[in-house]
């Protein structure tokens, strides 16, 4: 039972992100507003690019940046180790991510916006019930 | 990554997710929603990836935001849940 304990505890930060990517897919499912469903699925998908980041952070390691000498020109350049740096791979992937979610994000307002404009609600039962009057 | 940072980051990010979805207020959850993003960064500042959490400042904090308050100004402010 502790050792069950210890485990949740250590890796407290899995489990939050657990929580958060479920609180999105809940306002996907879950919420009636079109605009409150968008804000849960960028929030499901942040959720997982912090799953992402937080995999390449090693401990006791530096930034992603070349310290001191640049090691171009002759023989005293500082040799590099990758061990010592936080793994940047993770963060160029869900740097692609986030701005793929960002114009996600505009195309589906500027769909709720015309959606409002020829429905005069967002609320998807209201949607629901002008559809089927037609 | 220092934890007490962390932890304390992602418990207002749990917050203000939850804050952002329960509202009635659509402008209130632009805010918020704001705000989360705001503190998503600051999470991946201390994680050490410095490009994403400029990037989310931007794009996440800054373009989203205006994105949800003009959508909002466009359509109702009002909302059932």
């Amino acid at each position: 039972m502790t050792e069950l304990v210890g485990l949740i505890v250590a890796k407290y930060n899995f489990w939050l992100y657990i929580i958060l990517m479920m609180i999105g897919l809940y306002a996907m499912i879950a919420k009636n507003n079109l605009m409150k469903k968008l804000v849960g699925m960028n929030i499901f998908q942040t959720a997982i690019i912090l799953f992402y980041v937080s995999i390449g952070y090693k401990h006791g390691a530096t930034l992603p940046i070349i310290q001191g000498d640049h090691g171009g020109h002759g023989t005293h350049g500082a040799v590099i180790h990758a061990a010592e740096y936080i793994n940047p791979l993770p963060h160029v992937l869900m740097l692609t991510a986030i701005v793929v979610s960002v114009a996600t994000f505009g195309v589906a307002m500027a769909l709720c916006v015309r959606v409002y404009r020829r429905y005069q609600t967002l609320e998807e039962d209201e949607l629901r019930i002008r559809l089927s009057e037609k | 990554m220092l934890w007490p940072i962390d932890l304390i980051v992602l418990t207002f990010v749990i917050f203000c997710a939850v804050a952002a979805i329960t509202v009635k207020d659509l402008l209130g959850t632009a805010i918020l929603f704001s705000a989360y993003s705001f503190l998503m960064c600051l999470l991946w500042a201390v994680m050490g990836a410095v490009d994403v959490a400029f990037t989310e400042a931007s794009v996440g904090a800054g373009v989203s935001t205006v994105f949800l308050v003009a959508a909002v100004f466009r359509t109702s402010r009002r909302t059932k849940d």
